[in-house]
């Protein structure tokens, strides 16, 4: 028999979604795709991420080989425009013409744009494709001021993308009385608004509008008040409209208001058709997010493998974070007194709104809405989905119990029951990850998001996935703590302790003692930075290179290709022209490729590991010393050009970056940490987004702390303010030390601070106030520390042992890895590509 | 079954590194030399990491998982089995091994890959 083929229209999240679960339990039926816009699904809920950094690409769905991959014809750019119903026959813009045995309606929906007049003038968009996002985009750049029409969840989210794009004026105008109609009351409305207002957003509530201004394109809109607003763009996101043309022009049933109209089973008025998703009317009702998209995807698909499922309505609980601020409502979240009790906390100065409505018998939760503070979501819509029996205080759900320890995350997930659903996207419950976690497969976030798919959607699930996984470890006794590798069962904070007590000074001394078997390259590189940070011996000796990461071991970062790099320090990025002169003779003798590194020095990449010593043996006979490129320790403090030359500097900033660059050189730590000297609170150096940064005041520095650039950038943290150079110097000292001692590896103190119980105030109290007492003992060690600095490329040149290490064949030491290629560019050399894909 | 009878003289035993590994020249190839101190044990595999093609894996650290040695490639991370050459971590394909015994103090290798 032929295999029954199946056309899906629209190529959206829910499409795709349909797609992945149907070729997961079957391979039987032939499927064509048709899509209409050019990329392959992306992930709309993310949409505004692209504004952000996130490409195209990044928010595919799938990979670009996956439908060929599944055996699925993906047609795209090539929307169906017309169905035969009798002859079972879709054509489609190119004027083709396909047979369906099944055929599935997924084409979601569009903008609602009201018939306003004007609406057809230059400069007013919709908010739904990256296309939109595109012209958006663009359009802003000549854009100052903007109106979102619509106050609901996407022209919040439109609203913000607008001031993200650098608009200077941006307001949002709604039609009801309060923003978000849909998910929250006049209280919690009034909440967000003040809190909207205060990042510069206008909002204006009961406006109705009645005309767009402008000849030709938009220039001012016009209300029913009679008063006028100025804008030179204008997004409309007034809700959406269901794609239900086709299936409307074809004879199949769609609802008065739009919307194609399905049974429990998802099937349309024609037997052989059937709609999911945004474009499908269930019991009066569009539902307009995705959770309950992947549900009619999962009913449709498991329906046709002779499974047997039915969609019956769904929970429109949300969650979001709205220009920073949290918005969820769950349940029933508009039921009143004398229907129920209502609970409400307000916090007018912090902007927290919180309400849940309790059944009058006080034993279930019925629904709620929180503003400004949403961490109790997922447990609050988890009690009252599940019926849980509440607590003799339910205002202690949203206040948190007082005087108790337990956050309210903690308690309260022991209490639900396995079939809680947790990931309602990918409709994952309790039971599925407690199972994952317990029998051995999943130890991790990442393999639990593989293994049961859970918080691979919209992503708010993910700190109650992280909860119930930690708990269900820590219920079997696992996750008793952070030990390093099979190898040690010790935590490093423990071992670096015990490397301090029994005085060990090698790795292999460090295995016998407090290890077993042979070691591995997570415990070898770990224990050789403790040793470093503890002694400040050259690394390289003992037999400790091969406990070394390669580009420790090789005193240089190993490129692609094979080749090294040479970073010599340059001291707060102050060098002399003969300085200068001799790095770019080096270079040209060596062949290297020179660039300025971000870190104010200048690096030489192209180095064959043979030549490295003669290299570094010009460069020290010059001056220069190791920089530190390679190692886990201080990198570069950066300065700005400070009070010598510059008119607004208050210190020397060069004078004092130097000095601590100097001071705080080949310490190693758990990871590499940065510093900066601004001389004034412009802020050239960039300090505030260093490890630990210094900006100079009238009457001194103000030291800032934990600031990280990187892949997750974040802003350091004011410690103390006003202090003169040496209070500043022994603060310092305090925090490094504090910080190699206690954080784990591979942790930069930015991440270091995050895990801090007690935060910043913590921090400061052990620094200033030496809280701890160890002021005196991190002072005299990291004194001991700065005492025993040698440059270790000189050891290494002048020890003829270490030296002999340099080269890349033991039987041919002369010969360098012919392997090696490399390609022209711009009148330098650069390294050739990876040799596969 | 054939016997090995191209046995490459790579080094003197005091030329390897401890614990870590060489890289030895045969003609156009590499091979990865390792002296396995801790466990006695020498192991010679291709030099060439599967992954991204890199002549890199004697520079590489080397240890053990659960008694299996392996070696840890400098680049990624990835670690191979010293013993069989298998991928230990991920599904890149497996490297060539080869035998490797010791003569009055020179390391010799035999140049036909274990199979
Ligand atoms: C050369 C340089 C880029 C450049 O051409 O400008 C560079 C190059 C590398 N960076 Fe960087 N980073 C360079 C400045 C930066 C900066 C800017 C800065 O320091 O002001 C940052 C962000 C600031 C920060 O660290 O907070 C930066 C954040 C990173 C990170 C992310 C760290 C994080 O905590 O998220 C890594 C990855 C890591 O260390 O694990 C990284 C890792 C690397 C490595 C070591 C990757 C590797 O393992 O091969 C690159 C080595 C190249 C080589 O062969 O030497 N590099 N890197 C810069 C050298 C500065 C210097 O003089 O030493
Ligand atoms: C900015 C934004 C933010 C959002 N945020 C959230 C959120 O936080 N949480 C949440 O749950 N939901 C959110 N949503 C809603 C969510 O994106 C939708 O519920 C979801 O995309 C619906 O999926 P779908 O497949 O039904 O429709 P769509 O993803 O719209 O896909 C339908 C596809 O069909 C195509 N199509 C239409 N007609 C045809 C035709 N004749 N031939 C071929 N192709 C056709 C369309 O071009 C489209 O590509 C957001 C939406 C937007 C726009
Ligand atoms: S940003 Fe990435 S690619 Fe660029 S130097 Fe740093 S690590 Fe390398
Ligand atoms: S090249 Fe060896 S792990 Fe990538």
């Amino acid at each position: 028999m032929k295999e029954p083929q199946i056309i899906v229209i629209g190529n959206g999240m829910v499409g795709y979604k349909f797609c992945e679960k149907l070729r997961s339990k079957t391979k039987s039926f032939k499927i064509i795709v048709f899509g209409e816009e050019p990329r392959r699904a992306y992930d709309r809920v993310h949409l505004s991420e692209y504004f952000n950094g996130k490409t195209a690409d990044d928010l595919s769905l799938s990979t670009e080989n996956w439908y060929q991959e599944q055996d699925i014809t993906l047609f795209l750019n090539n929307p169906v425009t017309q169905i035969d119903r009798e002859h079972r026959k879709v054509y489609t813009a190119n004027g083709a013409d396909y047979s369906y045995d099944i055929l599935v309606f997924a084409t979601g929906s569009g903008a609602f744009v009201p018939n306003i007049p004007g609406i057809e003038k230059d400069g007013v968009f919709v908010y739904r494709t990256i296309e939109d996002l595109d012209l958006i985009s663009g359009y802003a750049k000549k854009a100052k001021t903007a109106s979102v029409i619509g106050g609901g969840l996407l022209g919040l989210e439109a609203a913000k993308a607008l001031i993200d794009l650098g608009i200077e004026k941006t307001s949002i105008i709604e039609f009801a009385p309060r923003l978000m109609p849909r998910q929250i009351d006049a209280a919690g409305s009034d909440m967000l608004k003040s809190k909207l207002a205060d990042l510069g957003l206008h909002i204006h509530l009961n406006k109705n509008t009645t005309s767009i201004e402008g000849d030709g394109r938009i220039t001012a809109l016009k209300f029913s008040d009679d008063t006028v607003i100025d804008v030179d763009m204008l997004v409309i996101s007034a809700g959406i409209k269901p794609r239900d043309e086709l299936a409307k022009a074809c004879g199949v049933e769609v609802g008065a208001r739009g919307g194609i109209i399905v049974n429990e089973k998802m099937q349309t008025s024609d037997p052989a058709i059937y709609a999911i998703g945004e474009c499908a009317l269930y019991d009066g009702m569009i539902y307009g997010l995705i959770a309950p998209g992947y549900e009619m995807a999962e009913v449709l698909a498991t329906n046709l493998c002779q499974g047997d499922k039915a969609f019956t309505g769904f929970d429109m609980s949300t969650k979001l974070k709205l220009i920073g601020i949290d918005v969820a409502s769950f349940g029933d979240n508009f039921i009143t007194e004398p229907d129920c009790r209502t609970i409400i906390f307000e916090n007018k100065h912090k902007g927290v709104y919180k309400r849940i409505n309790v059944s009058n018998d006080g034993q279930y939760l019925l629904g709620g809405i929180l503003i400004g503070d949403a961490t109790a979501y997922n447990l609050l819509l988890q009690t009252s989905n599940n019926r849980i029996v509440l607590p003799e205080n339910p205002e202690e759900l949203i206040l948190g119990a007082r005087g108790g320890s337990e956050p309210a995350g903690g308690a309260g997930i022991t209490g639900l029951p396995d079939s809680a659903l947790i990931c309602s996207c990918e409709g994952v419950t309790k039971g599925d990850i407690c199972a994952a976690v317990a029998d051995g497969s999943c130890e991790n976030i990442d393999d639990l998001k593989k293994c049961t798919k859970a918080g691979t959607g919209c992503g708010g699930c993910l700190p109650m996935v992280k909860d119930l996984m930690t708990y269900t470890l820590k219920s079997q006794g696992k996750y008793i703590k952070n030990v390093i590798c099979e190898h040690f069962n010790y935590s490093r904070q423990e071992l670096f302790d015990l490397i301090h007590i029994h005085e060990l000074k090698s790795y292999d001394e460090v295995l016998d003692a407090l290890g077993k078997n042979d070691g591995c390259e997570v415990c070898k590189p770990l224990v050789s930075s403790l040793l470093a940070s503890l002694w400040n011996e050259m690394i390289l000796k003992k037999g400790n290179d091969v406990a070394q990461d390669s580009n420790d071991r090789f005193l240089a970062n190993i490129q692609k290709g094979g080749s090294y790099s040479v970073v010599p320090r340059v001291p707060g990025g102050e060098i002399t022209p003969d300085k200068l002169i001799v790095i770019g003779e080096v270079a040209k003798k060596y062949n290297l490729y020179t660039k300025i590194t971000g870190g104010q020095r200048i690096d030489m990449f192209g180095a064959h590991l043979n030549d490295l010593p003669i290299i570094w043996e010009e460069l020290i006979a010059a001056g220069f010393e190791s920089g530190h490129a390679y190692g886990k320790g201080l990198r570069t403090v950066k300065s700005c050009v400070g009070s010598t030359w510059c008119r607004f500097g208050l210190h020397d900033s060069v004078s004092f970056a130097i000095r601590i660059e100097e001071r705080y050189r080949g310490i190693r730590a758990p990871h590499k940490f940065k510093s900066a000297v601004s001389g004034c609170i412009r802020e050239c150096a960039e300090a505030q987004s260093k490890d630990f940064g210094i900006i100079a005041t009238e009457k001194g520095w103000n030291l800032y702390v934990c600031g990280n650039g990187g892949s997750k950038p974040q802003h350091a943290l004011l410690l103390a303010t006003d202090l003169d150079s040496e209070t500043c110097i022994q603060y310092i000292d305090r925090f490094l030390m504090f910080y190699i001692r206690t954080a784990d590896p591979l942790t930069r103190t930015a991440t270091w601070l995050n895990k801090m119980e007690g935060g910043i105030d913590y921090l400061r109290n052990v620094i200033i106030n030496d809280s701890l007492g160890m002021a005196a003992q991190w002072e005299n060690e990291i004194e001991n520390l700065i005492a025993s600095y040698k440059c270790e490329w000189k050891e290494a040149v002048e020890n003829p042992a270490i030296r002999k290490r340099f080269s890349h064949f033991v039987n041919a030491p002369e010969d360098k890895d012919p392997t090696i290629e490399f390609v022209e560019m711009r009148g330098q050399k650069r390294t050739a590509e990876w040799k596969t894909l | 079954m054939k016997e090995q009878s191209n046995w490459l003289a790579a080094c003197r035993v005091e030329d390897a590194i401890e614990n870590g590994g060489v890289c030895v020249k045969h003609g156009e190839e590499q091979i990865a030399l390792f002296y396995f101190t801790r466990r006695n044990e020498w192991y010679a595999t291709q030099n060439e990491c599967p992954h991204k093609k890199q002549m890199a894996l004697s520079r590489g650290m080397i240890g053990s998982t659960t008694d299996e040695p392996k070696v840890a490639c400098p680049f990624h991370k990835k670690t191979f089995s010293l013993s069989t050459g298998e991928c230990l971590s991920g599904d890149e394909c497996a490297i060539k091994t080869y035998p490797v015994k010791i003569e009055n103090g020179t390391v010799y290798i035999g140049t036909t890959p274990k199979s």
